[in-house]
C-alpha cells in the first residue's frame, strides 16, 4: 500500500474575540490509498475542522497556522487556490452533514452531480450522467434512472444523503471525507446510508476519513480509529485494539458512557389515576391528518418514552398535550380531569402543570435574558413570588439543577455550554412547580458524557419531585437508559406499548423489532451480520418505505 | 402548478382589491386640495352666482359619495373623463372637439414609458453585474470604489445630477442635447438620442439600490453549506457566485427592481423637468397647479396601479424563483 494523505504536526487556529485561538494542536494522520480512518471525538473536539484541513480548505475565520497536508506528493497547504481547486471534488470529495443543507435547492440534484466531472473536464455530460445513475443504482437509490431530475426537495433525507455520496464519488476521487453523513438520519434510514456507503467505498477503494461522534456507527466504518480531545489526539489504533482495549482514560469514559441504565420501576397498580392521560387523539395540521388515535396514559413518578423516527407524530402528541394544537378529536386529561383543548381556555392552575424541555437549549433560551430572570420569569408568573424570596427560589432551582447560583445568576446563555443550557432549560421547567413535564429530545443535541449527566440530572430530579415524564426520543439508547414505559409510534399511530422490560425482550411488534435491530452496536461486525440477517437485498427500502 | 397558479390569481385579487382601496384615498385626497377649479379659473372676478353654475356644470355641488361612485363607474368603463382646463376652452371658444384626459394622459404616459424602460435597460444590467462583482471581490477596493461611487449618486439631489450630465455629456462633451423636447414624429433613434440624458441621469439615482441589495442577498448566502460544498467541489469563485448564490438570491433583487422601476415611472418630475421631457409626471404638476381634478386623478390611479403591478409581477417572480413552490412534491 502506498501512502495517499500525510498529515504533519497540523494547527488551526479559529479567530474569536479578536484573537486567533486554538483549534487543533499539532496532530499527525497518515492514510493509505483505499483505508478508512474513523475520526472520533465530541463537539468542539475539531473533527469537522481537521477533515476540511485534510482538504486544504478552512472556513471563514479559521486559519492553517503551522504543519503540512501532504495529499500524494503536493503540500496542501502551499499550494495555490488554483490548484487546490483542481484537486477539490476531482481527487478529494466531501459529504457533508446535512445532505439538505448541502444540496443547492435551485439546481436539479443531476445537475448537482454531473457539475463536478464536466467542469473538471474528466467527462462530458450525457457520459457523466451515465455515471450517475450508475452510481444510484449502485447506492440502491429507488428509480434511479429518474431520481436525479428531481429538485432535492421532493427527495428524502435518507436518499438525499446517498445522493450526495454519489455526487461525492462522481470523478471517482481517491479520497472523501465524510463529515457525520448519518447524524441527521432515522437509524433504520442510518442502515441503508451506512450500508450504501461501505459497499461503494469498497468497490471502488476510495480512502476516507469518517467523522463522527457515535462509536458504533465508527465501528462498522473504519479500518482504524483516531480519538481527538480538544484539538489533541488521545490515541489512534486499529479498529478491532481500540474497541477491545483502548489505553487511555478519556476513551474508555467514552465506551462507558452506554452503561447508564436505570431499573424500571414497578408497575403502576391497577386503578390508579393516571397523572396525564392522552385519550383517542387524532390531529391534523390543516388538513393534514398527523395523529390518529393515539392513546396512552402516565403515572406519577413513572417515565414514559415516546419512540419513533421523524415524521411519526411524537412531538405532534406533546403539542396536543399543552394544547398548542388543539386535537380534531379525542381529549387530554390532567389527573382524571378533562382539560380544554386549547392552551388559551386553560387556566394558570392547569397551564404550570404541564411544562416542556426543548432540544435545542441553544433557541430556547433568550439570549438577551440573564440565567436569573430567565428562571425567576415562570416563578413570579405562577407563584407570584417578588424580591427577597424569588431570588431565594431561583437559587434554590438552580441548586437542584447543581449550578452554582452565585456564580450563573447574572450570566447570559451564550456563556455557557449546551449541557449548561439544557439544565437552564430544566430549571425553568421546574419553576412552575409541575407534576408532569414533557422531554422533547432534550438529549439528542449534546455530547454522550453531557447528554449522561442531563439524564442522571432528570432521573434524580423525579425520585425527589416525584414528576412524570413524557420523554419523547428516537435514541433507543436513552429509551433503555431512563423509562419505565414505552410507546412505539409510526405515521402518526402507537404500534406498540407496554413496560419497558417486556419491549425490550422479544416477541416484538414487526417495526419495534425493525428499530430496535437497527440500533448500531460496538461489535464491528454488527452491520455485516444484520445485513446478511436480513438479507442485502433488502436492507432498508423494503422493510421501511422512506418515500 | 395549479398551486403556483392559485397563488398567482390570488395575488391579482389582492392587487386589485388594493386599488379600489387606493382610488378611495385618492378621491379623498383631492377633493382635500384647498380650493377649487372654478374659484381659481374665475379668479379676482369671480361672483357667488359665476361659480355655483361652474360648480353645477361640472358636478362640483353634488355630494362626495355620489361623485366618488360618478367617477370610478365612469372609470371602469375606460372613460377618464374630460380635462376642466380643455372643457374651459371648448365653452369659451365655441367647441373645438372634446379632448377627453385619456387622450391627454396617452402620448404623456408612452414617453414616461419610454424613459423608463431605457433606464431600466441600462440600469438593470449594470447594478446587477456591479452587485455580484462587488460580493465576488467583496472588501476589496473594487467592492470599496463601487460602494462609494454608487452610494454618492444616490446621495446627490437628482436636479445636481441631471445639471452635472447637463453639463459634461451636452456642453463640455456635446454628445447628448440638453433639452429632451420629444415628439411624436420622431424616428425611434432620435427619439432615443434625446431621452439618454434624463436616462443616464436616473440610472445614476436608481443603481445604488439594487446593486447594494444584490451584494447583500448573495453575500447573506455565502455562509450556507450549499455554498461551502461547490467550493469543495473545486468550483471557482465566479461560478460559486454566478450559478450557486445568484439563483438563491433572486427573490429579494427582483422585489428591489421592481420598487426602482416604479419610482422610474412615478417619481421622475424633477427630471423631466430639468430636461423639458413630456412625460407624465410634467402633466400631473401641471394639472395639481390648475387644480385639474379630473387629470389629477387619473395620474394617481395610474401610478397606483404601476406601483401594485409592479410589485405584483415582482411577487410572482420570485414565488417561480422557488423551485420548492414550482415543483410541489
Amino acid at each position: 500500500m502506498s501512502t495517499l494523505l500525510k498529515i504533519r504536526d497540523i494547527r488551526l487556529e479559529g479567530r474569536s474575540d479578536e484573537q486567533w485561538n486554538p483549534i487543533i494542536n499539532g496532530v499527525d494522520l497518515t492514510l493509505q490509498k483505499g483505508e478508512v480512518l474513523g475520526l472520533i471525538g465530541e463537539s468542539g473536539a475539531g473533527k469537522s475542522t481537521l477533515g476540511l484541513a485534510a482538504m486544504g480548505f478552512t472556513r471563514d475565520g479559521v486559519r492553517i497556522s503551522s504543519g503540512t497536508v501532504e495529499f500524494d506528493g503536493i503540500d496542501l497547504v502551499k499550494a495555490s487556490a488554483a490548484v487546490k481547486r483542481g484537486l477539490l471534488g476531482k481527487r478529494i470529495a466531501y459529504v457533508a452533514q446535512s445532505a439538505a443543507a448541502s444540496f443547492n435547492p435551485a439546481h436539479r440534484i443531476i445537475d448537482q452531480q454531473v457539475e463536478g466531472p464536466v467542469q473538471h473536464g474528466t467527462m462530458k455530460r450525457p457520459e457523466a450522467e451515465e455515471t450517475g445513475m450508475e452510481l444510484y443504482r449502485k447506492l440502491r437509490l429507488p428509480d434511479p434512472d429518474n431520481i436525479g431530475f428531481r429538485y432535492p426537495h421532493q427527495v428524502s433525507g435518507g436518499q438525499l444523503q446517498r445522493a450526495m455520496t454519489a455526487m461525492a464519488m462522481s470523478c471517482r476521487p481517491d479520497l472523501i471525507i465524510f463529515d457525520e453523513p448519518t447524524t441527521a438520519l432515522d437509524v433504520t434510514t442510518q442502515i441503508e446510508v451506512l450500508a450504501s456507503i461501505r459497499e461503494i467505498v469498497d468497490e471502488y477503494d476510495t480512502a476516507a476519513i469518517y467523522i463522527t461522534h457515535d462509536l458504533a456507527v465508527v465501528a462498522q466504518m473504519a479500518d482504524q480509529i483516531k480519538v481527538l480531545l480538544k484539538g489533541d489526539e488521545v490515541e489512534t489504533a486499529d479498529t478491532r485494539t481500540m474497541l477491545a482495549a483502548p489505553t487511555q482514560e478519556y476513551t474508555k469514559s467514552l465506551w462507558a458512557v452506554r452503561s447508564f441504565e436505570r431499573p424500571a420501576k414497578p408497575s403502576v397498580i391497577g386503578g390508579a389515576v393516571p397523572v396525564v392521560s392522552v385519550r383517542n387523539v387524532d390531529a391534523s395540521y390543516g388538513t393534514v391528518p398527523v395523529l390518529h388515535d393515539v392513546s396512552f396514559d402516565i403515572h406519577e413518578g413513572r417515565t414514559v418514552a415516546v419512540v419513533g423516527e421523524s415524521g411519526s407524530g411524537k412531538s405532534t402528541t406533546a403539542r396536543c398535550i399543552t394544547g398548542l394544537l388543539p386535537p380534531k378529536a379525542g381529549e387530554i386529561a390532567f389527573d382524571g380531569q378533562v382539560l380544554p383543548a386549547d392552551y388559551r381556555k386553560r387556566d394558570k392552575g392547569q397551564l404550570r402543570q404541564a411544562q416542556m424541555i426543548y432540544q435545542m437549549a441553544d433557541t430556547a433560551l433568550n439570549p438577551r435574558m440573564s440565567i436569573g430572570n430567565i428562571i425567576a420569569r415562570p416563578v413570579q408568573f405562577y407563584t407570584g413570588l417578588t424580591g427577597k424570596e424569588l431570588r431565594a427560589r431561583v437559587d434554590s432551582l438552580l441548586d437542584q439543577i447543581e449550578l452554582e447560583p452565585s456564580q450563573y445568576f447574572n450570566r447570559l446563555p451564550s456563556e455557557l455550554s449546551g449541557g449548561q443550557k439544557q439544565r437552564i432549560g430544566i430549571a425553568r421547567a421546574l419553576a412552575a412547580e409541575p407534576k408532569f413535564i414533557i422531554c422533547d429530545e432534550v438529549t439528542s443535541a449534546l455530547d454522550q458524557l453531557v447528554a449522561e449527566g442531563i439524564l442522571r440530572l432528570l432521573a434524580k430530579l423525579q425520585d425527589e419531585l416525584k414528576l412524570s415524564y413524557m420523554f419523547i426520543t428516537h435514541d433507543l439508547a436513552t429509551v433503555r437508559a431512563i423509562s419505565d414505559e414505552v410507546v412505539v409510534m409510526k405515521d402518526g399511530r402507537v404500534v406498540e406499548q407496554g413496560e419497558k422490560q417486556a419491549m425490550f425482550t422479544p416477541p416484538h411488534h414487526a417495526y419495534t423489532d425493525l428499530l430496535l435491530s437497527s440500533v448500531p452496536e460496538m461489535d464491528p461486525d454488527w452491520l455485516t451480520n444484520l445485513l446478511q440477517e436480513r438479507g442485502v437485498d433488502n436492507i432498508g427500502d423494503a422493510a421501511v418505505d422512506k418515500m | 402548478m395549479a398551486n403556483v397558479l392559485s397563488i398567482i390569481v390570488q395575488r391579482l385579487l389582492l392587487g386589485l382589491l388594493t386599488l379600489l382601496v387606493v382610488s378611495i384615498v385618492i378621491f379623498l385626497a383631492v377633493n382635500a386640495l384647498p380650493g377649487d377649479f372654478a374659484e381659481a379659473i374665475l379668479g379676482q372676478g369671480a361672483t357667488p352666482e359665476s361659480i355655483a353654475t361652474i360648480r353645477r356644470d361640472l358636478g362640483l355641488d353634488q355630494p362626495m359619495v355620489v361623485r366618488y361612485f360618478d367617477w370610478l363607474s365612469k372609470m371602469l368603463r375606460g372613460d377618464l373623463g374630460v380635462s376642466f382646463a380643455q372643457l374651459n376652452f371648448r365653452t369659451n371658444l365655441g367647441g373645438a372637439g372634446d379632448v377627453g384626459v385619456a387622450e391627454q394622459i396617452a402620448p404623456r404616459l408612452a414617453n414616461t414609458m419610454f424613459l423608463a424602460a431605457t433606464t431600466a435597460i441600462i440600469a438593470v444590467p449594470i447594478a446587477v453585474t456591479l452587485g455580484v462583482l462587488a460580493a465576488l471581490y467583496r472588501n476589496t477596493i473594487f467592492d470599496r470604489a463601487a460602494n462609494v461611487a454608487t452610494l454618492s449618486s444616490i446621495s446627490s439631489p437628482e436636479f445636481f445630477m441631471a445639471y452635472l450630465m447637463t453639463l459634461f455629456l451636452a456642453f463640455i462633451f456635446p454628445i447628448f442635447p440638453s433639452l429632451s423636447n420629444i415628439s411624436a414624429d420622431l424616428t425611434f433613434f432620435e427619439r432615443l438620442e434625446k431621452t439618454m440624458l434624463p436616462a443616464i441621469t436616473l440610472t445614476l439615482v436608481v443603481t445604488a439600490h439594487m446593486m447594494r441589495m444584490t451584494r447583500a442577498a448573495i453575500i447573506n448566502l455565502l455562509a450556507s453549506p450549499y455554498i461551502e460544498m461547490a467550493r469543495l467541489k473545486g468550483m471557482s469563485p465566479m461560478r460559486v457566485i454566478v450559478k450557486h448564490a445568484l439563483p438563491n438570491a433572486l427573490a429579494p433583487i427582483i422585489n428591489v427592481i421592481a420598487l426602482n422601476l416604479a419610482y422610474l415611472i412615478t417619481g421622475v418630475v424633477v427630471v423631466e423637468v430639468v430636461f423639458v421631457y413630456p412625460g407624465i409626471g410634467n402633466l400631473f404638476v401641471d394639472a395639481v397647479k390648475n387644480r385639474d381634478i379630473p387629470i389629477v386623478q387619473a395620474c394617481c390611479l395610474i401610478f397606483a396601479a404601476a406601483y401594485i403591478l409592479l410589485n405584483l409581477t415582482a411577487d410572482i417572480l420570485s414565488i417561480l424563483s422557488n423551485p420548492r413552490l414550482r415543483h410541489p412534491k
